[in-house]
């Protein structure tokens, strides 16, 4: 059941009027000689959240990976085209990427908390980019961003604790707390929830609503229902190629492409 | 059915057997070695053997300098070593990806295979000779020589251990690269370089035919880098193809005293650097 979103007239009426966070113009991406997308435009609109489905290997990490040039770190990768934060192309040459990253936050398929403290997990990014300037200041960022990620209630009483001996719920809201705690504009997230179990799924998934309020979220999934529940804009991919964009309810009630119809009703995928 | 349980059974049986015997036989060859050392050189181990210089057959004496010489010999060649190791190690796992990378690491794996006399005799020819005598910087740097492939290569190793999601991590957080090696990457993956660096400093303190053209050894308390001086290794050697008993004794004794020291360097360095988080 879906309920019906005060968010997708805004939505549409965003798209309508290009105040996109994110523009997309004609991007192809490459690994080495294997093209893996081909040709996508899209708009990005601020304080929604976007989700992008589709089956495995369809290019939705890949696309999303290239909104903060992380695929940068992968040698021989290639991107032709626009992708616009803002208006400013990210990937113009002379182009801070490093300040790009601290920009648009990214939160991995698997946890990947530091072999730190959970303070210093949260605080590495404020140290990073000299975002505080007193020790006041950051312990309040970091209970912010840990109060953000609702999970300050489980660890306020040990912060000092290893942050691998979290659960990996708690890990991967770790992870997003680590990523909020610099602000971010746009807040990327490649399957967030892919490795954990209902109730954890469910806490981040309330989460996502709740952060969309201040920020800009793409979060990639492979779970229909959850693209259904937790987003406003649904992306669908296919080999590389974007078939669809629409208002969620619209996407999984009366998509415009047949294609998206056979994947969502699970014919194919 | 039955006849193939019962022979998997003692196939089992056969190489657990097979497997715990080979095991037992490598770890008892070092304790037997261990014990022998101990054996021979307790009775000769005395506080004045620790803190004597060496005297004439029949005076007794000791080693006092000897050991003083090996812990400076090998603070130097990790003060000039580790430095070099490391900072290849790290060179190779963060950035090698090119030709120069490629010849880098192919000239290390040689290095670490080139017999140690040879670094002795080149370390003699560009340190020793302009310098028209022995000295102790000679020895450090020739056990440095040795040390640098080692705690490069390991060094690489553990740094490639270290996950790519955690430099990922730390990239998505706005952290320039350098600032990922040194925030992240390399405290994960430190107790690893530090056993590495370890494993180093145990292999060049055994090391006696570097020094003999290089520090070449002083019956004398040194502390001065350009004079000779006393290694453990060196005493050892000497004293041991030397025709006296007492001083074949000296030489057990000194042996059991080089392996404590390794033994102690080794548990206080673990101790200062164990993993706190």
């Amino acid at each position: 059941m879906i309920e019906p979103r005060a968010a997708v007239p805004q939505a549409e009426q965003q798209q309508a009027t290009a105040q996109a966070k994110v523009s997309v113009r004609e991007l192809n991406f490459f690994y080495g000689a294997a093209q893996a997308l081909f040709n996508i435009s899209l708009d990005i609109s601020e304080r929604l959240v976007m989700a992008f489905i589709g089956p495995s290997g369809c290019g939705k990490s890949t696309f999303l990976r290239t909104l903060n040039r992380m695929n940068d770190t992968i040698p021989g990768t290639r991107a032709t085209g626009e992708v616009l934060i803002d208006g400013e192309d990210i990937y113009a040459p002379g182009l801070n990427v490093v300040d790009l990253r601290r920009r648009v936050g990214m939160v991995f398929q698997k946890s990947n908390p530091f072999p730190k403290s959970i303070f210093d997990n949260v605080a590495y990014g404020l140290r990073i980019n000299r975002l505080t300037t007193n020790k006041t200041e950051l312990q309040d960022r970091v209970q912010q961003a840990l109060e953000d990620a609702a999970i300050w209630s489980e660890v306020k009483d040990r912060l000092k604790a290893s942050a691998l001996g979290l659960s990996g719920g708690q890990q991967q809201r770790l992870c997003i707390a680590r990523a909020l705690a610099v602000r971010p504009e746009v807040l990327l997230m490649d399957e967030p929830a892919s490795a954990l179990d209902p109730i954890a799924t469910q806490k981040i998934e309330e989460l996502i609503v709740e952060l969309k309020k201040q920020y800009t979220i793409v979060i990639v999934t492979h779970n229909m229902q959850q693209a259904a529940r937790v987003s406003d804009v649904t992306a669908f991919f296919w080999l590389g190629k974007l078939i669809e964009v629409n208002a969620t309810e619209k996407m999984f009630t009366n998509p415009n492409e047949k294609l998206t119809e056979d994947y969502i009703t699970g014919r194919f995928g | 059915m039955q006849t193939t349980h019962a022979r998997r059974y003692a196939t089992n049986a056969v190489m657990t057997t097979l497997t715990a015997a080979c095991a037992f036989f490598a770890v008892a060859v070092l304790v037997l070695i261990l014990g022998y050392i101990a054996y021979r050189g307790l009775g000769a181990i005395s506080f004045q053997f620790l803190i004597e210089t060496p005297k004439p057959v029949g005076e007794g004496g000791g080693i006092g300098n000897a050991i003083l010489g090996t812990l400076i010999l090998l603070a130097m060649a990790c003060v000039v070593g580790m430095p070099f190791g490391i900072a290849t190690g790290i060179y190779l796992a963060e950035y090698g990806a090119g030709r120069f990378a490629s010849l880098v690491r192919f000239l290390t794996d040689t290095l670490t295979g080139i017999p140690s006399i040879l670094v002795g005799v080149f370390v003699y020819t560009i340190i020793v000779l302009p310098m028209k005598q022995f000295s102790a910087m000679a020895g450090g740097v020739a056990l440095a020589v040795i040390m640098i492939p080692i705690v490069a290569r390991t060094t690489e190793e553990m740094i490639r251990l270290v996950p790519a999601s955690l430099r990922e991590g730390a990239l998505a957080l706005g952290a320039p690269q350098w600032r990922v090696t040194t925030g992240v990457v390399l405290p994960a993956a430190a107790s690893g370089i530090v056993t590495g660096a370890m494993l180093a400093v145990a292999r060049v303190s055994g090391e006696t035919a570097p020094l003999l053209f290089t520090a070449f050894g002083s019956r004398f308390f040194n502390v001065y880098l350009d004079q000779p001086m006393a290694s453990l290794t060196v005493q050892i050697y000497n004293y041991a193809i030397s025709p006296y008993d007492e001083w074949h004794a000296q030489a057990w004794a000194a042996t059991l005293i080089l392996m404590t020291l390794i033994l102690v360097i080794n548990i206080t360095v673990r101790f200062f650097t164990r993993q706190k988080v």
